[in-house]
């Protein structure tokens, strides 16, 4: 479980993220969404210690993360996994040796149990055996994303980090991405949470939402609550996604009193 | 402001320093790693140091002698007169700004990729001190690289005078020879070889600065990495007044 208490970010005088006090679970796909700009990605690098936090507690099962020495904060790195918006595969090494990695970082495997798990880790994520040997420019997004997943993994994390896991990717491939860590998640018990701005995803895969705005957490719940939330935020957000046409019929149904502007065929305007 | 905003700048580029000359966690990687760069950083940059050196060194030799052209002025001046120069500033300075164009560039704009790439992240989260990593075996090779460089350029811009006086009757080759072995100070070659070396780690650190503090997109490396080419230049000129004054004078 990851405690997040009054959490505070600036850039150059800039407050980013303005007080966010949250909670994920673990076993669960714990969802951030929020339009892009919001400081999903800024609070994620809070989160891992890779943007030192003004203000606040980040508390990994109780272990303070802004408060640790250096020692404390690589040992408690080698319980995190991350997938980064880009993949952030080194292009200088290839697919394997990428996934190698970790463990030659933190592990004190040999080179062919390291190898071993490697490629234990890359069939998890259903990369097929010909492009381990490639460099990363020269697979797909869809396969470099996977091959980030089986990165992010091969330490058995116990919390996985994953920065819009499908930006850039097509709508089968997202899907494919989304199911192959929600089911990461639930197969090795891991807290795992998910930046995202795409409403397909959360439906798909979010166990616990946590919606950011101007840099407050300004609603937490399930998918479910979703339907009935009281956010105004958070509604002009899910309706202004691709979801939107779908979803107004059921709300104007389910909660008329709840969406009058929606029912009068208002649009908000702020929202992108 | 601008005074905050500066320091500032080099409060950053003294704990990224800090950062980057922490003991490597292992050796052998990072050795590998700066043999590799001595390649890219130094020996590919001989190409450009030696056009430019031989062309320099002729040119010298030439407007040196139409400019000294003189009956009271001795034999040996046009020699005399380009060899101090090659030695002095020519081989170290000028030849270190153009580098600070080729390798600086370089240098900022990887680093910088690797940043907004979010490479140098992914290295963070898995427990590499990043700037170590990436950033010492640049240094440490480009300083390496810098004495056999100047050398290298020394000797082609002596031999594209001598050229001249072989190719034309500018000057006779006897001339020449004569000017550039007149009161030979061997601590002038001692003195270019610590400048270059200092002008060397100015540019590698003061490049990797910029890449690595590079925020946004592709639109920022390349920002990045012309600012690493202006400043490192800047900075090389103002440390060459300090160590002209401390070493010469
Ligand atoms: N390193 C940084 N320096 C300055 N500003 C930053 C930095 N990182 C992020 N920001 C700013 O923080 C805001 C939130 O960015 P981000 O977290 O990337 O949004 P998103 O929700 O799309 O991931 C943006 O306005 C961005 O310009
Ligand atoms: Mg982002």
């Amino acid at each position: 479980m990851i405690d997040l208490q009054d959490v505070h970010k600036s850039f150059d005088g800039v407050e980013i993220l303005k007080g966010i006090t949250t909670r994920f679970f673990p076993g669960k796909t714990n969802l951030i969404i929020g339009q892009s700009g919001s400081g999903k990605t800024v609070l994620m690098k809070s989160l891992i210690g890779l943007h030192r936090i003004n203000k606040g507690k980040i508390l990994y099962d109780g272990r303070n993360l802004p408060r640790m020495r250096f020692k404390q904060l690589r040992n408690l790195r080698r319980e995190m996994g991350m997938l980064f918006q880009g993949s952030a595969l080194f292009d200088f090494m290839s697919v394997l040796e990428n996934v190698m990695y970790p463990l030659e970082m933190f592990s004190s495997m040999t080179r062919k149990e390291m190898e071993d798990r490697a490629r234990y880790c890359l069939g998890r994520v259903n990369l097929p055996e010909r492009s381990f040997a490639l460099h990363p420019s020269e697979i797909s997004g869809g396969m470099q994303k996977r091959a980030a997943i089986a990165r992010a993994i091969v330490l058995n994390p116990r919390y996985l980090f994953c920065d819009e896991p499908n930006s850039g990717l097509d709508p089968v491939s997202s899907l494919v991405i989304d199911r192959l860590i929600k089911s990461i998640t639930e197969e090795y018990n891991i807290t795992t949470i998910v930046n995202t701005h795409d409403m397909n995803s959360v439906m798909e895969i979010g166990d616990n939402i946590v919606f950011i705005k101007k840099g407050y957490a300004t609603w937490q719940g399930s998918r479910q609550e979703l339907f009935t939330s009281e956010n105004q935020d958070l509604n002009e957000f899910i309706f202004a996604s691709g979801l939107f046409k779908d979803l107004k019929k059921a709300h104007v149904v389910l909660h008329p009193e709840l969406y009058p502007s929606s029912q009068t065929g208002a649009m908000p305007s702020d929202a992108v | 402001m601008f005074i905050r905003n500066f320091l500032a700048t080099i409060g950053r580029y003294c704990l990224l320093m800090y950062r980057v000359f922490a003991v490597p966690d292992r050796w052998r990687m990072t050795l590998r790693q700066t043999l590799l760069e001595m390649e890219n950083l130094g020996l590919n940059s001989l190409g450009i140091i030696i056009i430019i050196s031989l062309f320099m060194g002729a040119i010298m030799t030439i407007q040196i002698k139409l400019d000294m052209d003189n009956p009271l002025l001795p034999a040996y001046t046009t020699g005399l007169a380009t060899r101090d120069t090659l030695l002095l500033e020519f081989s170290s300075t000028i030849m270190c700004l153009i580098l600070a164009g080729k390798v600086g560039s370089n240098i900022a704009s990887e680093i910088g990729t690797m940043r907004i790439t979010e490479q140098i992240d992914a290295l963070e989260i898995m427990g590499v001190n990043s700037a170590n990593y990436l950033i010492w075996p640049k240094i440490v090779a480009f300083v390496i690289m810098m004495p056999f460089m100047v050398i290298v350029s020394m000797t082609l811009g002596l031999l594209g005078g001598y050229a001249v006086g072989l190719s034309s009757d500018i000057i006779t080759v006897a001339e020449y020879q004569e000017g550039i072995q007149f009161s030979f100070m061997s601590y002038y070659v001692f003195y270019s070889i610590v400048k270059s070396m200092v002008f060397g780690f100015i540019i590698a650190s003061v490049s990797a600065y910029y890449g690595y503090y590079a925020y946004g997109g592709a639109l920022d490396v390349g920002k990045a990495s012309t600012n690493a080419v202006v400043n490192s230049s800047v900075f090389v000129l103002l440390s060459d007044i300090v160590l002209t004054n401390f070493m010469l004078a």
